[in-house]
């Protein structure tokens, strides 16, 4: 791969939610591609009939019960938020729906 | 006991405190004027001395307060394990009530309302969280200069990194600002920082240690582990806080081991019967001789210490940088979604009509830095339709081979495999920072004990001419922490680096 076209790094910066200049548009494609040309190297190995591994967990995991258990509390969870109706408990976002 | 305050290890500090030959607010103190002097001044201008900035934030009136708390309990110290032990913790770590940052413009006012599980075990054992230190954003890199809070220095050669990620928690116990302290392990972030500093540092089993208020990067990577300046410290930090936490569904059930005597009976050969592999054919191109020289006469020192050496294959070691870049980035991309402009303090300004993914896309795009804008870019690129199974799926696959490859070695009756922790000393600040895969590249040795889960540990093994520290890395068998630092403590013990300092002023 020799380099993303503008419109792939703006297709990932929209799926990334990522507002970019032009500058980091431009920066970003060539970074992008020389990265995905060295990690291209992999594709000549051969992987067939070996299964992916998408987690190392070396020990059974545990479910916990379904069960109502102390949280933190809305004033605690909505303390870090930069705008929110406090007295309500609500995080405030711009209008989503017209 | 020997030396200043500052140079106790974590067990000469408890015990001199258990002793009441000083008190915890005596080293406190000690401590807190030394970072004065060698780190940030509390209004935040240099420093008198060096100004290494390996602290973020420094709250000392609640580290005294917590030294005088202690001090008027001390008839818990005999049962308390770090009672009044200073530890200094990376700032992607959860504090209650205190700045956790993760080095990153998007948290800059982020104030947890909770502590990391990891934390809370320190403090429960009697520790004191003297600081937060700066580190990669987002634990985002391999010498902290990707941090947007600061530089940090290489107290050993200040025009160098000290490594990353975690490399305010290095530089802090390298330069005697806290005897311990922790860090996360993704790729390498606590064994290279430890490596390049001159001190030990320990990436326990996945799975061992808590991630319970650790702020995620790659999920089935991530472990947090200590830095300390003896193998010993290290491993009573790691038994504090390790073990089944119900709030991490991740952590395992297996018991803890005793560590508290890594000696045993004293001997001439402490590793007589065990074997360490060594992977002769990955150690053949891209160390440099410096740290080759280093290694060769290490392990000298494990055979005349009585392990035996054997050869181990890893064939696919050359495949680790590329299947960890894949997956470390995917997991990334997906963790980061949560910086979302809503609910962690940073949010665009916002002109009328702005809808909600403008929002999201300009707090995003105006907060994180160049190489976490980059990972979430690759991430969500090798994840996204059309390329995922090229890619992503590929490198976990890959994985799996990296994984029987060490399968392999230790059902071959092989204890741990020795290696360098990185392919250089430090290099120099600015040096590669344009160029990201350079910088991606000197992770070669460790980013497989993160794709395995396996245990592995640097230890300080000598300096370059011109008296830059190298670290020896050596992996050990899933949750067999006390083996392989069994043999980290006999050749810690058998060797003078540990008692190296810096000069600072």
């Amino acid at each position: 791969m020799s380099a993303l076209s503008d419109r792939d790094v703006l297709r990932i910066a929209e799926l990334s939610r990522l507002a970019l200049s032009a500058d980091e548009q431009a920066r970003l494609g060539r970074e992008l591609a020389a990265i995905l040309t060295y990690v291209e190297q992999i594709g000549a190995i051969d992987t067939s009939g070996i299964e992916p591994t998408s987690h190392v967990q070396l020990d059974q995991p545990t479910l916990r019960s379904d069960e109502p258990r102390p949280s933190l509390s809305r004033e605690a969870a909505l303390r870090n938020a930069p705008d929110a109706a406090r007295g309500s408990g609500l995080f405030r976002v711009p209008k989503v729906i017209g | 006991m020997s030396g200043a305050i500052h140079q106790w290890t974590a067990r000469e500090t408890r015990q001199a405190i258990r002793n009441k030959q000083t008190s915890a607010t005596e080293v406190v103190q000690a401590l807190l004027a030394r970072i004065a002097q060698l780190d940030v001044r509390d209004d935040g201008r240099a420093a008198a001395g060096p100004a290494l900035g390996a602290f973020l934030h420094v709250d000392r009136d609640r580290v005294l307060a917590r030294a005088a708390a202690l001090d008027a309990d001390h008839a818990t110290a005999d049962q308390r394990p770090l009672f009044g032990v200073p530890v200094a913790v990376k700032d992607n770590l959860c504090t209650r009530d205190v700045p956790t940052t993760a080095a990153s413009r998007i948290l800059e006012r982020f104030v947890p309302p909770y502590t990391a599980t990891a934390v809370e075990r320190l403090e429960a054992a009697g520790a004191i969280v003297l600081g937060k230190t700066n580190c990669d954003e987002f634990a985002m890199g391999s010498s902290t200069e990707n941090s947007a809070l600061g530089v940090t220095r290489n107290p050993w050669a200040l025009d160098r990194i000290p490594g990353g990620s975690s490399g305010g928690s290095a530089v802090a116990v390298a330069a005697g600002l806290a005897p311990v302290a922790l860090g996360s392990d993704t790729g390498g972030s606590i064994r290279q920082p430890g490596s390049l500093c001159g001190v030990v540092g320990f990436k326990p089993t996945y799975g061992r240690v808590s991630r319970y208020g650790l702020l995620a990067f790659g999920s089935s990577l991530d472990q947090i582990g200590p830095f300390a300046r003896t193998v010993q410290d290290a491993a009573d930090v790691f038994a504090a806080m390790a073990g089944h936490d119900a709030a991490d569904a991740t952590t395992a059930h297996a018991a803890v081991p005793d560590l508290s005597a890594l000696g045993g009976a004293a001997s001439s050969t402490p590793l007589a019967g065990r074997r360490i592999g060594v992977p002769r054919a990955l150690l053949a191109s891209g160390v440099d001789p410096v740290v080759q020289t280093a290694i060769d006469a290490a392990l000298a020192v494990l055979e005349r210490l009585g392990a035996t050496l054997v050869d181990v294959a890893l064939p696919h070691a050359s495949a680790a940088i590329p299947v960890y870049y894949l997956v470390a980035t995917a997991e990334a991309s997906s963790n980061l979604a949560r910086y979302d402009g809503v609910r962690y303090t940073a949010r665009a300004r916002l002109a009328p009509g702005d809808d909600l993914a403008a929002l999201y896309d300009r707090t995003r795009g105006e907060h994180f830095g160049a190489e976490v804008k980059r990972r979430i870019m690759l991430g969500t690129y090798v994840l996204s339709a059309g390329y995922y199974e090229a890619y992503y799926l590929k490198a976990q696959r890959v994985r799996t081979l990296i994984r029987r490859d060490y399968d392999t070695a230790f059902a071959a009756d092989v204890d741990a495999i020795a290696m360098p922790t990185c392919p250089t000393p430090a290099f120099r600040l600015g040096e590669r920072a344009d160029d990201p895969l350079q910088m991606y590249l000197a992770d070669v040795f460790t980013v497989s004990a993160n794709l395995t889960g396996l245990p592995a540990i640097s230890v300080p093994c000598g300096f370059s001419p011109d008296r830059l520290p190298i670290g020896l890395q050596l992996t050990g068998r899933p949750f067999d922490e006390a083996g392989l630092l069994a043999v980290a403590h006999a050749y810690e013990q058998a060797t003078p680096w540990h008692r190296e300092h810096p000069a600072l002023a």
